[in-house]
């Protein structure tokens, strides 16, 4: 089945051009070209941290290596990995992390607002062209702007922190070319869980993706981040998409200025470029499911019929923004979930939470059922709140990693929102596309 | 880590896919590296923690630290001891990671010929390689320069340190 859906074409264009990746590069490097494998220092424009990478992990290196914050205005420091507090250790985090936020005197502060990874372009941070690095392995998202985006570790972090600059090797590119409609109740996730299945858990090997197509142009923002969110999951430095006119639409939506969406660069991959394409259906892509404990564990839906979870989890920058909730909605409007399932929603952001309040999308959600968590990490980091002993869930999350989310013995399927939201439904794993006929 | 080649390093083995969260569970990341080191590993091997001795090598399969970028996972691995990891391939983020923090990674397509328990030499020359007592080469992947100078210099932080003292100067 899979086989008939992607046809890669291992190309061999005339190396003239230059990739988005290799433009967003060059850019912040400061050179009218570079070349793939290239190792070249570049210019930081935006450096975000959270609760648990950042100021905890930061000032006592800073303070030993004698630096200070090379510019606080291109810093954004979230919190959302230990909110709301689950016991003292977590207090003491939080605690620190507001100090040395006050203390550094940072103009950009996002506490329990949401996760970092939806809150930054939320708050109008991320600019097409820019070059980013971020604490947190899902930094990759960042890429659905057209920015140069990246996660890397406190260690590393601080070296940004205090010169500005980062080194980087110019990555390949593999590019995704999406052509066609999405069926009904097929999205993003579904296509990066096919994607990841296909390629492997590291089959990016820290090269960029670019995703590109028809298909991709005609997705709204949110889901074009579910894309280059889970990038990280097959192992991609980055998963870039260029910058259209969906991206100015969100930009001006954010409040951006007009003068500064005109500012930006809007960089596209040359067809001439050294790239390597492969090819998809979407027409042709049913609802997947990844199984315990890889997400590259990637089938059909219809092979997991027989999996009845205990617990459906609708969270995370991956899989709890609108798009997702509004999606989950769609589902459960007007019914309820299957005794014995426990559904769970911590939308990803306190706007995306009010704007689905607006909409009557919470109403639904939880008429149908679902208890409402914080607008935080959650049980998707694992560092509190997750599963109990032996429990069998079905979660919009991007990673199933034996002991992630609880206890060794807990089995968790990746799938869409929308399929998380009809498995509730159902009792069972279950094809969205049926619920909504 | 020394350019010499003399020592003998005991072999620890894991699979392929080790993720960050096996080297860094997330229960633990609240707590200090002794802490977190303390746990590292021991969904796969229990015993690791608690046995592994400072100079061994941790020998796995492919795609080695997928997962987070929490450095804690390299931390651990550097808390106890371990003198390289061994392995086919790794997370990019992973890797950069640990030559931050210090800790040697060999790209070794052979990696996995190497034996649980068995002893081998590590030649950091410009194409590094190991060695085993029966004298078998596994050649390794070169490491650019400045990454060796950074495990040379024990991590990022370090050279951080050089830096900033020569810009006051």
């Amino acid at each position: 089945m899979r086989k008939q859906i992607e046809s890669p074409l291992a190309r061999s264009a005339p190396a003239s051009g230059a990739t988005l990746a290799q433009k967003l590069i060059a850019r912040a490097a400061a050179q009218s070209h570079v070349n793939v494998g290239d190792v070249l220092t570049c210019q930081v424009d935006l450096a975000m941290f959270h609760d648990s990478s950042g100021p905890r992990r930061l000032k006592p290196m800073l303070a030993d290596i004698g630096a200070q914050i090379w510019d606080r205005n291109k810093v954004v420091l979230v919190l959302d990995h230990y909110v709301p507090a689950r016991d003292a250790d977590a207090e003491k985090i939080i605690r620190i992390t507001r100090d040395v936020a006050k203390e550094w005197q940072l103009p950009h502060v996002i506490d329990s607002e949401g996760i970092c990874h939806v809150v930054l372009p939320e708050r109008g941070h991320l600019k097409p062209g820019h070059f980013c690095v971020g604490g947190d392995s899902h930094s990759p998202t960042g890429g659905a702007f057209g920015t140069y985006m990246f996660g890397i570790g406190a260690t590393e972090m601080l070296g940004v922190v205090a010169t500005g600059e980062i080194w980087v090797q110019v990555p390949q590119t593999l590019r995704m070319v999406w052509h066609g409609a999405l069926q009904k109740g097929v999205c993003a996730k579904d296509m990066m869980l096919h994607m990841i299945g296909k390629f492997g858990m590291n089959g990016g090997n820290y090269q960029a993706l670019e995703f590109a197509g028809d298909t991709v142009r005609g997705l709204g923002m949110q889901e074009r981040m579910t894309l280059s969110n889970m990038s990280a999951e097959m192992g991609a430095q980055v998963g870039l998409i260029a910058a259209d006119s969906i991206t100015r639409d969100y930009l001006k939506s954010v409040g951006v200025s007009q003068a500064d969406i005109e500012q930006c660069d809007y960089f596209e991959t040359d067809e001439t470029a050294d790239f390597q394409r492969f090819d998809f259906e979407a027409s042709q892509l049913s609802p997947q499911v990844a199984a315990p404990h890889s997400p590259e564990n990637t089938k059909a839906v219809s092979e997991f019929a027989h999996i009845k979870p205990s617990v459906a989890y609708i969270g995370a920058c991956t899989g709890a923004k609108l798009v997702d909730l509004r999606a989950a909605a769609e589902v459960l409007k007007g019914r309820k979930v299957a005794a014995g399932v426990q559904l769970m929603v911590a939308p990803a952001s306190a706007k995306d939470q009010a704007q689905a309040q607006r909409e009557g999308v919470m109403q639904i959600l939880t008429d149908a059922g679902a208890r409402v968590l914080p607008n935080a990490c959650g049980a998707c980091a694992g560092y509190g709140g997750t599963f109990e002993e032996g429990a069998t869930v079905i979660s919009s999350t991007a990673r199933n990693f034996q002991g992630r989310m609880g206890p060794a013995s807990v089995q968790v399927y990746l799938a869409s929102p929308a399929t998380v939201a009809a498995s509730a439904l159902q009792g069972h794993i279950a094809d969205v596309r049926e619920v909504l006929a | 880590m020394t350019q010499g080649c003399a020592e003998f390093h005991k072999v620890w083995r894991v699979g392929a896919n080790i993720d960050t969260d096996a080297l860094a569970p997330g229960a633990y990341m609240k707590h200090d590296i002794e802490v977190i080191a303390a746990h590292c590993l021991e969904v796969h091997r229990p015993d690791f923690a608690s046995a592994v001795k400072p100079g061994d090598v941790l020998v796995a399969g492919p795609n080695f630290g997928i997962g987070s970028s929490r450095e804690q996972a390299a931390g651990a691995l550097k808390q106890l001891g371990i003198a390289a990891v061994i392995a086919p391939s790794y997370s990019g983020l992973f890797f950069r990671n640990a030559f931050n923090l210090g800790l040697l990674l060999l790209t070794c397509p052979e990696a996995e010929r190497l034996q649980e328990n068995e002893r081998v030499q590590l030649d950091l020359k410009a194409q590094p390689e190991v060695k085993t007592a029966q004298g078998q080469i596994l050649t390794c992947h070169s490491v650019p320069s400045f990454l060796m100078d950074m495990v040379s210099a024990g991590g990022l932080v370090n050279v951080l340190k050089l830096r900033m003292q020569l810009l006051k100067n």
